[in-house]
């Protein structure tokens, strides 16, 4: 870890202006349990790190007739605790309560889980995220991938780490983003992009803006999430699907199907959705849907066993809901 | 040893022995629990210096120019120290280049950044699962062995022939606690070292050499250690680094490895693959012939798994045509890892058998049974089998291979079986009873966690009829008298015949000096629950206290060795062991779970059962981590180790390991077999008999085994990850 500069601002506003116009000159720490590891492993190393601890206004878990509202530093455990939350969104529930240690759902924040960086091994171990060798080509189509994207896009192999984002994209939530220029919704399904180059991030979020809060529209979608990891405790999970539907009248009328740790980014399994719609949520269509969800899928020398995984995940996910 | 005169040290026998045999707590527990146990991690001294090392990143390079100037220039930073410098060949990822002592941590971490290093890059080998991909000059011979004649064996209409390739990969031994060392001289020549280590006794020597002092000038402590598992014998790099570094700066010097430098340097255990042919009688069941081509790797030297554990165990049978070969990878080089050779002997050799049987499509435990007597033991497998299968409900359980039901999750049945030396290495053992009646025992030994403390102190307390918190056990330091290192098992026979003779020969003493008061001859006297009694008539007694008041000013010494040719043996060797697996398999998403896992162990006799059996939960539960976790993962593009981390590097939680059943033979065990046969094996008689190792060794393959039992597949390599696990199904033809 590089020296750095220490600073604990109490209001979002005292935040941003100690952000700087590019990411090594300032980085937010909120839980720390990603932050921490990136800089002792000089795979981020900010001039200055600006806690958020002591900004009570994120803390709180604000629910209107239409919006359910989570601030950023909301902890997985206070997440899967909230009882506004288990009634309407239970598939979240099981995303965070899926952060398969305490202490880490104690301390991780839900802003800290969708800002914080890929596991991929080649960026950790400081060959950027696009995970470039020696020769500027990417490592991971000829490395080892097992736990890489089965739908890489671009020179994105990794896969986004964040188990809350496919919930919360098939929720239809949005992140709110406070910067000097004010506040700014962007849907959680268009928080990633996929970097050009190793000095860009994986989330639109700029270096000077503060994920202050995720917004849930209160549209009453059943919903469910399904994630398979090999261990009970202190694992990531290899495959997981986050599905929200609408049923009236015993058919569909509304589906969205999101996988989680298959892409760098949430993927939205259109193929399943299409599959589901006007019809009845019988083992049949969810079969179908499964298969459709991967359909496309573009394993890697290692992980094609990640393709099975995914579609069961989502006919569990879906099966949950029936 | 003053030789014993009156007394016996021959162990008591069941009706007369108050602690040996009984579940007593450890002795150390609440001090580890509490955190009050320390560790060489915990040691800091005043104005201590921290070392760091830079670590070669490439699996194969050569060091072209390093230039350590920034470092030096940093304030703060006392002494870099080139290890491998300009022109050398580096042969793996992690590999030290320099050293970094300055006054912190965080500085000799920043100090180790700023080195500039320019390597030549080479080619590397990192993947030998393949063995006709392993160009020829990496391969060496590691051995060819006939015995019969396979050929005919398997040719011989009546004989069904079964063949499959097998393997387990290179694993590191994660010590919870890295390696590492506190180096501090006292004077000039005289220095204290306080290191991680499994070798308390045999430890100063080899770092007085190095820095050139008499082997009596150097102190090693090591109280506590968390884990060694047969990587922690030597000073490494780091002890004679520190101790050099430390008396030229003349300061403290702490070296303790980071995580990923622990797992890419500190040990691995060596991979085994295996291409098996067996022919196995269609009538009898009986295996005729074992025909195996086996090759690994155990680092840049080669030295992959031994061709001796191939067959392991079933060493009798008849045709046997065996080769073997040590590949020279760019991986992390080899130690003693928990049982050398034997996870890989057992993973390699059950798992063919069990392929045979199911084959035949006979039970695996009647397979089994019908043939231990190809092994060295067979009754003790006779009854081991049938113990287990009982604790296992192997009957109520067991389904022909693939008939593990129709949904998604299928269970199975797994077995393997195992053996073990666990000699008693040498020992000596002062006992001191001192006039206010406490006791001191003394050796140069250490407690790996495995209790031997704990074991010592039961031993003293049999011993002299007091209990065992009376006892004030003191390990972990040169200066006390040599113990043999821990490894191979044999620590507990080591220690326990060390410490019953010097506890004997000091009662005698005391037993000498109290007679006359009591008005008897020493000989007629005996102890019992603190007191000193008649045997003749037991309302003449003193206590402990009032009998040690007569010692007068020093206190009685007694001495006690292993091993003593004046005296019976108290320690023997020679174990067997087996284990069955009942999982559950996710065919779904390739997920192993164990529901139930049984062990059943005999080692001899057990002076501590509670001990005891934690070493099976614990041999069990790190068998449990490389049957279904943990691989060396290394990236054929760069050579380098992904996942020195305990994030990728998995091991399980309690929440993976199922239902843990330790069984362990203790006494005169009679069972009756199937066929209505009596076996007895009374498993006391051979006197103690180490227990660290066995444990570890079977899981592997009896999970591999109940894996395949419940898919009707074969995963042929460990880890059993759902990779693994779908890739044999599909290629089986989809879904189970
Ligand atoms: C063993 C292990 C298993 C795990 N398993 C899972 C899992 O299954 N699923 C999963 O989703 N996660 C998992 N995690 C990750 C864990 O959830 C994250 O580390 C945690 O959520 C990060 O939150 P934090 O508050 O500690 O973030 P920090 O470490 O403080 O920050 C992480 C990143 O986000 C940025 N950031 C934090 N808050 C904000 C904000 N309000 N605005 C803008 N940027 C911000 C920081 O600058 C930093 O770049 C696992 C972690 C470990 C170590």
């Amino acid at each position: 870890m590089r020296p750095f500069e220490y600073a604990s601002p109490a209001t979002v506003q005292e935040a941003i202006d100690l952000l700087g116009p590019t990411w090594n000159d300032a980085e937010l720490l909120a839980g720390g349990t990603d932050l921490l590891s990136l800089m002792k492993d000089d795979v981020v190393a900010p001039k200055r790190v600006v806690s958020l601890r002591r900004i009570t206004s994120l803390k709180r878990i604000e629910v209107t007739p239409t919006v359910v509202r989570i601030g950023a530093l909301v902890t997985m455990e206070e997440l899967t605790q909230a009882p506004e939350v288990a009634a309407k969104f239970p598939s979240l529930v099981i995303a965070a309560g899926g952060v398969t240690s305490p202490q880490i759902r104690h301390h991780g924040t839900v802003g800290g889980d969708l800002c914080q960086r890929p596991r991929c091994w080649y960026f950790r171990a400081g060959y950027g995220i696009l995970a470039t060798g020696a020769d500027g080509q990417p490592l991971v189509p000829r490395g080892d991938n097992r736990y890489h994207a089965i739908f890489p896009e671009g020179n994105a192999y990794y896969v986004c780490p964040s188990s809350l984002a496919p919930a919360l994209a098939a929720l239809e939530a949005s992140v709110v983003l406070q910067s000097p220029e004010g506040e700014r919704r962007v849907p959680v399904e268009e928080f990633y992009r996929i970097p050009r180059t190793n000095e860009e991030r994986e989330y639109v979020r700029q270096p000077r803006e503060v994920l202050v809060a995720v917004e849930i529209p209160n549209t009453g979608l059943k919903n469910a999430t399904y994630e398979i990891r090999q261990r009970q405790l202190l694992d990531w999970p290899l495959a997981t699907a986050s599905v929200a539907l609408r049923v009236d009248g015993g058919k569909v009328v509304s589906a969205r199907v999101f996988l989680g740790h298959v892409a760098p980014r949430p993927y939205r399994a259109t193929a399943a959705e299409a599959t589901l719609m006007g019809a009845p949520l019988d083992e049949e269509r969810i079969a179908a849907a499964a298969r459709a969800a991967v359909q496309g899928a573009r394993p890697l020398s290692g992980n094609q066993y990640k393709v099975q995984l995914a579609a069961t995940a989502v006919k569990r996910a879906l099966s949950s809901l029936i | 040893m003053l030789k014993p005169r009156f007394l016996s040290t021959a162990w008591p026998d069941r009706d007369h022995r108050v602690w040996i045999g009984h579940e007593v707590d450890r002795v150390d527990g609440v001090l580890k629990a509490t955190g009050l146990a320390k560790y060489t991690y915990d040691i800091n001294r005043p104005n201590m210096a921290w070392g760091k090392f830079l670590i070669c990143p490439h699996a194969h390079a050569r060091v072209k120019r390093i230039d350590v100037s920034r470092a030096e220039a940093i304030p703060g930073v006392r002494k870099v120290e080139i290890i491998q410098g300009e022109g050398e060949e580096i042969l793996f990822h992690g590999d030290e280049i320099a050293l970094v002592v300055a006054d912190s941590e965080e500085l000799a971490r920043d100090g180790v950044r700023s080195i500039r290093v320019e390597y030549e890059v080479l080619d590397h080998l990192v993947d030998e699962r393949n063995l006709d991909a392993i160009p020829r000059d990496r391969l060496r011979p590691g051995g060819r062995r006939r015995r019969g004649n396979v050929n005919q064996a398997f040719e011989a209409p009546t004989t069904l022939v079964v063949e499959g390739e097998y393997g387990i990969p290179m694993i590191t031994h994660c010590c919870l606690e890295a390696h590492g060392v506190v180096a501090e001289w006292e004077s000039e020549d005289r220095l204290t070292l306080w290191i991680s280590t499994q070798n308390v006794s045999g430890m100063s020597g080899q770092v007085a050499s190095a820095v050139e002092v008499p082997a009596g000038n150097v102190r090693t402590i090591c109280e506590f250690i968390g884990g060694g598992f047969g990587s922690k014998f030597g000073p490494d790099r780091w002890g004679i680094l520190a101790a050099r570094i430390a008396r030229e700066l003349r300061r403290p010097v702490k070296i303790m490895l980071d995580r990923d430098h622990e797992l890419l340097t500190a040990g691995t255990r060596p991979s085994g693959f295996a291409r098996v042919k067996v022919g196995v009688d269609r009538e009898t069941g009986k295996v005729l012939a074992w025909q195996s081509t086996l090759w690994g790797t155990g680092g840049p030297g080669g030295n992959g798994t031994s061709i001796s554990v191939t067959p392991y165990i079933f060493t009798g049978i008849p045709n046997q045509s065996r080769e073997a070969y040590n590949v020279r990878a760019n991986v992390g080089p080899r130690r003693a890892w928990r049982a050398p050779n034997h996870p890989q002997g057992a993973a390699l050799t059950m798992t063919a058998l069990a392929d045979a049987a199911a084959a035949l499509g006979i039970d695996e435990l009647e397979f089994f049974l019908k043939n231990v007597d190809l092994t060295d033991r067979p009754d003790v497998y006779t009854q081991e089998l049938l113990v287990a299968a009982d604790l296992i409900q192997w009957r109520k359980h067991w389904h022909p291979r693939g008939e593990g039901g129709r949904g998604p999750i299928r269970e199975g049945l797994g077995i393997s079986m195992h053996t073990w030396g666990g000699r008693p290495h040498n020992s000596e053992c002062h006992v001191h009873i001192h006039p206010d009646g406490s006791v001191d025992v003394q050796l140069g030994s250490q407690d790996l966690g495995t209790g031997t403390r704990t074991v010592i102190a039961m031993v003293v307390a049999e011993t002299l009829g007091l209990r065992p918190e009376q006892v004030n056990v003191q390990i972990g330091d040169s200066r006390f008298p040599p113990s043999g290192a821990s490894g191979g098992s044999t620590t507990v026979g080591g220690v326990s015949s060390s410490s019953r003779r010097a506890a004997t020969d000091a009662l005698e003493q005391l037993l000498e000096k109290v007679a006359p008061s009591i008005g008897v001859r020493p000989a007629d006297l005996k102890v019992s629950q603190g007191f000193i009694v008649d045997k003749n008539d037991p309302s003449r007694r003193i206590s402990w206290k009032q009998a040690c008041r007569q010692i007068g000013m020093n206190p009685i010494t007694g001495v006690g060795r292993q091993p003593d040719p004046e005296d019976q043996p108290l320690a023997s060797q020679g174990v067997g062991g087996v284990q069955m697996a009942h999982v559950a398999v996710d065919v779904e998403t390739g997920i192993v779970r164990i529901k139930r896992f049984v062990a059943v162990q005999d080692c001899g006799l057990i002076i501590n059962p509670k001990t005891a059996r934690s070493q099976v939960y614990g041999g069990v539960i790190m068998g449990i981590a490389y049957a279904l976790y943990e691989e060396c993962i290394h990236d054929p593009i760069t050579g380098r180790r992904l996942n020195p981390d305990m994030e990728f590097y998995k091991l399980p939680g309690v929440g993976d390991v199922g239902e843990l059943i330790a069984h362990l033979m203790m006494g005169k065990v009679t069972v009756r077999t199937p066929d209505g046969r009596e076996i007895t094996v009374d498993y006391d008689e051979p006197g103690v008999i180490g227990l660290g190792e066995p444990p570890v060794i079977s899981p592997g393959a009896a999970i591999s085994n109940a894996v395949a039992n419940a898919i009707g597949v074969r995963v042929p390599h460990l880890p059993l990850t759902p990779d693994r696990v779908l890739a044999a199904l599909a290629q089986k033809g989809g879904l189970a």
